[in-house]
Formats: C-alpha cells, sequence, structure tokens
C-alpha cells in the first residue's frame, strides 16, 4: 500500500469538475484507491463519495493506492493533485 | 408595476414577455413490483438512455459555451455511473420490491438532502445536480419528454430554478433573460449565462399569474420589473441602446489608433480618482492616464499620507498602465475638498482660497513627501506630474527648486527615478493670459475647464440659483483655450484638457481644429471621442 498526505491549494476545492477528472484517474487503476478527509475514507473512484467529502482549500487530505499497480497509481495520482488542486 | 428584487448573476437588460418554466410536478407513485429483476432491467436501460442524452448535451454545450462549461454533463454521467448511486437504486428495488421510479427518486432525493446539507455553497449547488441527473431517468422512465420548448417569439425564462439540463437545451436565440427564484451565484445556470452572456437574476419571488406579463429584467441593479409603465420601457430601452452603443464602440474601435482624417495623432488619455480605476481606463482602450487625481490618498483618512503609501499607489497604477503614460496632479485640497488634518481656517470663500500648489509651497514638507512618492515610482513606468491652480511663472518657478531638491535628495541615497515630464494646469484666466510666459518653463499644459469656466464667468460651480447663465460652450472660455494652445504650441509645449469639456462632444471637433494635442476624459467617454477624432479632417 502507498500513499500520499496533500493538502488542498485551489480556491474552490475539490468541486465537481476536479472530481470528475479524479474518479476518471482512479478507475484507470486496478488498484483500490481511497481519498480520506478527517477520518471519513471514500472510494475515489466513485464521484458521489469524492464530492461528499466536502474537500475545501486548506484541506488535508491522505490519498492511498492499494494493489498491483499502486507505485504508478500514487505517482500519477499525486502529480494530479499538485496539477490541479 | 411591480418591481421584484433578487441577485443579478450576469448585468445586462432585457425587456419582454415572461414565460414561466413550470417543472409539471413531477409526481412518482410507489408501487409494488413483482419481477424485481426484469425492473432492475428498466432501470438500466433508462440509465443508459440519459448517459445518451448528456452525451449529446455535453456536445451541444461544448459547441455553445465551450468545455470548461460543458464538463458538467460528463461529471452528469458519473454520478449516473457512480456504484453508489446506482446500488441505492437497484438494493431498494430488490430489497424493497418498489418500481424504478420511486427508488430513483429516493435515491436522488437522499443524495442530493446530503450535499444540500453541507456547508458549503459550491456543493450545495451540486444538490441539483443529483437532482437533475434523477429527474431525468424518471423522466425516461415514465416516457416523458424533457426539454423545455419555447415558442417563436423571445421571451424572459422564469422558474423556480433551471438545472443545467435544461439551460443548456434551451434555444438560445429565444431567451432574453433567466430569472429563477431559487439557485445561487455559483449555479451552473448563472455560469452559463454569463458565458453565453445572457442577462440572468436568482432570488427573484414572482408570481406564477406572471405569465405572459410584459418585464424588464435589470442585471446592472437586480430589479426585475413587472407590468411596468411605458415610460419605464423607454427608459430601460434607450439604457439598452446604450449599452449596444458601448458594445458596438468597442468592436469597432478597441485598438485602434487615435489619428484625424488628415494623419494629426491626439493623445486620447482618461482621468482616474484611484487606483481601482485603472480597470476602466484599460477596458475601454485608453492610450493613458491624463489626470490621476490623487486627493484619494488624502481623502477618507484622518492623517496625512505616508511616503510609502503613495509610492505604491503610484506604482501599481504605472505598472498596471504598462509603459502607457500616467499624469499624477499633486495635492489638490482646499475649496470643494477639505480635510479635517489640514486643520485649514475655515473660508468665506474657499475656491479662491487656501488650496491645491498653494497650501503645498507655504507647507513644502507635504509637498516633498508627495514629489517622492512619485518620482520614486517613475522607476516603474512613464510617469508625468502637473500642478494645479497655478497663477504665475514665480510659482512654478519655485516649484522647479522643490523639485530639484527632491531629486538632489533621491540621488545622495541612491534611490533611482525615471524622466518626469513637468506640466501644469491652466485653470485660472491669469494663467492663460501669462501662458506665453508659463510655456517657456514646463513640457505641457493641462486645460482644467471646470475652475477655468467658473473664475473666468465668476460664476460659483456650487451655486445651483447660477445653473443658467452657465454656459459651459461660453465664447470667453473658448478663446482661452485656443490662446492656451497658440502659445503653449510657440514654445513646443503640448496641450491637453482634462476637465468635462474635454468630454464635451459637441466640441470635440472645435479643439481638435484649434490644434488640442490631448484630451483626457472619463473612460467611458473614450471610445465615443476615439469614433470622433478618427471621423474629424482638421484641415478643412
Amino acid at each position: 500500500m502507498k500513499e500520499f498526505i496533500y493538502t488542498i491549494k485551489d480556491a474552490q476545492g475539490i468541486h465537481a469538475r476536479p472530481a470528475g477528472m479524479l474518479v476518471k484517474l482512479a478507475a484507470g487503476f486496478e488498484s483500490k484507491v481511497t481519498i480520506e478527509k478527517d477520518g471519513r475514507e471514500v472510494d475515489a473512484k466513485r464521484i458521489m463519495g469524492v464530492m461528499s467529502l466536502g474537500v475545501k482549500q486548506g484541506s488535508v487530505v491522505t490519498m492511498k493506492a492499494d494493489g498491483a499497480d499502486e507505485d504508478t497509481a500514487i505517482v500519477q495520482l499525486e502529480e494530479f493533485m499538485n496539477n490541479n488542486l | 408595476m411591480e418591481a421584484l428584487n433578487g441577485k443579478s448573476v450576469f448585468g445586462g437588460i432585457a425587456i419582454g414577455k415572461i414565460r414561466i418554466l413550470s417543472k409539471g410536478d413531477r409526481i412518482v407513485k410507489r408501487e409494488k413490483i413483482a419481477d424485481t429483476a426484469a425492473e432492475i432491467s428498466r432501470f438500466e436501460a433508462a440509465s443508459e438512455i440519459a448517459k445518451q442524452q448528456l452525451g449529446a448535451l455535453y456536445e451541444k454545450a461544448l459547441r455553445e459555451v465551450g468545455e470548461v462549461n460543458a464538463m458538467i454533463f460528463e461529471v452528469h454521467q458519473m454520478m449516473l455511473e457512480d456504484p453508489d448511486y446506482v446500488e441505492a437504486i437497484t438494493h431498494m428495488i430488490a430489497g424493497q420490491s418498489v418500481n424504478a421510479e420511486f427508488a430513483v427518486a429516493s435515491a436522488g432525493d437522499n443524495f442530493s438532502e446530503m450535499f444540500a446539507a453541507m456547508d458549503d455553497d459550491y456543493m450545495k449547488a451540486r444538490a441539483a445536480d443529483v437532482k437533475d441527473i434523477s429527474n431525468r431517468v424518471v423522466a425516461i422512465l415514465q416516457g416523458r419528454h424533457d426539454g423545455s420548448v419555447l415558442g417563436e417569439e423571445q421571451v424572459i425564462v422564469v422558474a423556480d430554478d433551471l438545472a443545467p439540463s435544461e439551460t443548456v437545451q434551451l434555444d438560445k436565440s429565444k431567451v432574453l433573460a433567466f430569472v429563477t427564484r431559487h439557485g445561487s451565484t455559483n449555479s451552473h445556470t448563472a455560469i452559463l449565462a454569463r458565458t453565453m452572456n445572457i442577462p440572468a437574476m436568482i432570488g427573484v419571488n414572482y408570481a406564477d399569474d406572471m405569465d405572459g406579463k410584459l418585464a424588464i429584467v435589470d442585471g446592472y441593479n437586480g430589479i426585475f420589473y413587472v407590468d411596468p409603465e411605458l415610460q419605464v420601457v423607454h427608459d430601460f430601452e434607450a439604457k439598452q441602446q446604450e449599452e449596444a452603443d458601448k458594445i458596438r464602440l468597442l468592436q469597432e474601435l478597441k485598438g485602434k489608433e487615435d489619428v484625424t482624417i488628415d494623419g494629426k495623432h491626439i493623445h486620447l488619455y482618461a482621468n482616474i480618482g484611484n487606483v481601482a480605476d485603472v480597470a476602466a481606463v484599460l477596458q475601454n482602450d485608453a492610450t493613458g492616464i491624463g489626470l490621476f487625481r490623487s486627493e484619494f490618498l488624502y481623502l477618507g483618512t484622518d492623517t496625512y499620507p505616508t511616503e510609502e503609501e503613495q509610492f505604491l499607489a503610484y506604482k501599481t497604477v504605472v505598472q498596471n498602465m504598462a509603459g502607457k503614460k500616467v499624469i499624477i496632479r499633486t495635492l489638490d485640497i482646499g475649496a470643494d475638498k477639505q480635510v479635517d488634518y489640514f486643520e485649514l481656517p475655515k473660508e468665506d470663500n474657499p475656491a479662491m482660497g487656501y488650496r491645491a500648489i498653494r497650501i503645498c509651497l507655504k507647507q513644502p514638507e507635504i509637498f516633498k513627501t508627495q514629489l517622492r512618492a512619485i518620482y520614486r515610482a517613475s522607476y516603474y513606468g512613464n510617469i508625468a506630474v502637473m500642478y494645479p491652480m497655478i497663477i504665475s511663472v514665480d510659482e512654478v518657478c519655485r516649484i522647479k527648486q522643490i523639485v530639484e531638491e527632491v531629486k538632489t535628495e533621491l540621488d545622495e541615497q541612491g534611490i533611482k527615478y525615471g524622466d518626469v515630464e513637468q506640466g501644469i494646469m491652466i485653470e485660472t484666466p491669469a494663467a492663460v493670459m501669462i501662458s506665453d510666459l508659463l510655456a517657456k518653463e514646463v513640457d505641457f499644459f493641462s486645460i482644467g475647464t471646470n475652475d477655468l469656466t467658473q473664475y473666468t464667468l465668476a460664476i460659483d460651480r456650487q451655486n445651483s440659483r447660477l445653473d443658467d447663465i452657465y454656459d459651459a460652450h461660453h465664447e470667453a472660455v473658448l478663446r482661452m483655450i485656443r490662446m492656451v494652445i497658440e502659445n503653449g504650441h510657440k514654445e513646443n509645449c503640448w496641450v491637453g484638457i482634462c476637465g468635462e469639456l474635454g468630454a464635451d462632444l459637441a466640441l470635440t471637433e472645435t479643439f481638435l481644429k484649434m490644434g488640442i494635442d490631448e484630451l483626457s476624459v472619463s473612460p467611458g467617454y473614450v471610445l465615443r471621442l476615439r469614433e470622433i477624432i478618427r471621423n474629424t479632417d482638421i484641415s478643412k
């Protein structure tokens, strides 16, 4: 299992558009991908769950990837967060 | 007439008939289903059609409002595919033996309530998205056709709330404006309205019997007028025309040179009163700032502004103007602009009293602070300075001496500054009469027509009883302007006008023929003047 912690910089947080992009990316991996905020962990491949976290600017989230392609997944996820959020 | 208040999400004016779109209350009955597997298949088939519809909407939105705004329909597709959402529906059908319509509507309500409960406006708006996709699936299950069809006439679309899919589906050529009771400035309808340049208001508590009535959307002030009186309609038509003219001017004249038919280049500048006004200057495409009133730094505070505060304000403006000329007028306090901490004694006749350059020359420490700030900022762009209320050559010589002192100080401190053109305001008859002498001392003249007219005609600007004899086009004033231009030009001193007369379109041609080099006006007048300049032939 691989993970990283990220603090959201985007002023609007994970709103609809980046949530959609994140879910699309996560769905491409075989590994289980999760995102956690304040002790609540959701499946990053499910958009309702991701949006329901209410991730805002300044929120600290933990992203985890667990499975065969976890190394690639975690690198790409971190890159996505850095570029979009 | 009724005037309803609301919140404007996109400015603009629309006049037309109201068309209320009612959702046709979604009636979903709970029914007992025997074959739950078949019911789940029904749901899956409907969901598939919904996804195809959303795909088509995405394509339409992509063409009409661009990828960023179209993305919402892709997100809607993902929501429809979301296992949490799908499972909530299929489990309900299987577990409770209910019909697909009821299960979809319930899941839609549950998820939208979850979003609606969040403390974030943007996420609350997502509640509408979930409702929207659920309604779509229910409509398909019920065999209803969705989409709001408008007639041939252009209308103001009024609704409780508009889902993004509804907004995009509407034939935009028939929509004059959007008015909704609910919705937020973050809602997609608001975003789409802005992208499509359609006036829009939210939070308007309209009545259902308003359908078909004439109405006006004032998107600038957030007011929705229903059944307006004829006069009000005329007023708004005039405003609409003004707006249309402005847009036409912008399209035709933005980026064009300020040059007459026979080839004389005119400096067309704008007047500003604070740092934020620069936005309007750039928007209206002025090629510089011909009058930067520095009073805002002194007014509204209870102590003298520091050199640093002034420096930052000037620097911000010149940097935003990116190399275009910025003419700063030094302190013009006194007369109708009073500041407590200056502790100026009450005067019987302040217009002719202790004001402007008179203060600066008597209290040079105030003057020097401002000059230092101006010179320091000049390093960052193209700054010129001008001095108000001049009546004598001696004043100009004393100013120049103080300027030299300031420059020497800056040199000693190793602080860099640029070349600062030196000019004076011509706003007293005295300055006009000796403009031949003053021209030898400075680089430019800027004629302040408001004060010049008041002093020439001996009419107090503040006295409304004299309005009928206050003639802005008085021959005496026009002759003075001509004299200043001629005297200035003899000494290679360029001449501009920064008072209200500069924006008087009836006089523009006259000024151009007199040989004016610069006109500085409120930002909103710039393009109208440009139009006249480009259509004037001075030689004729």
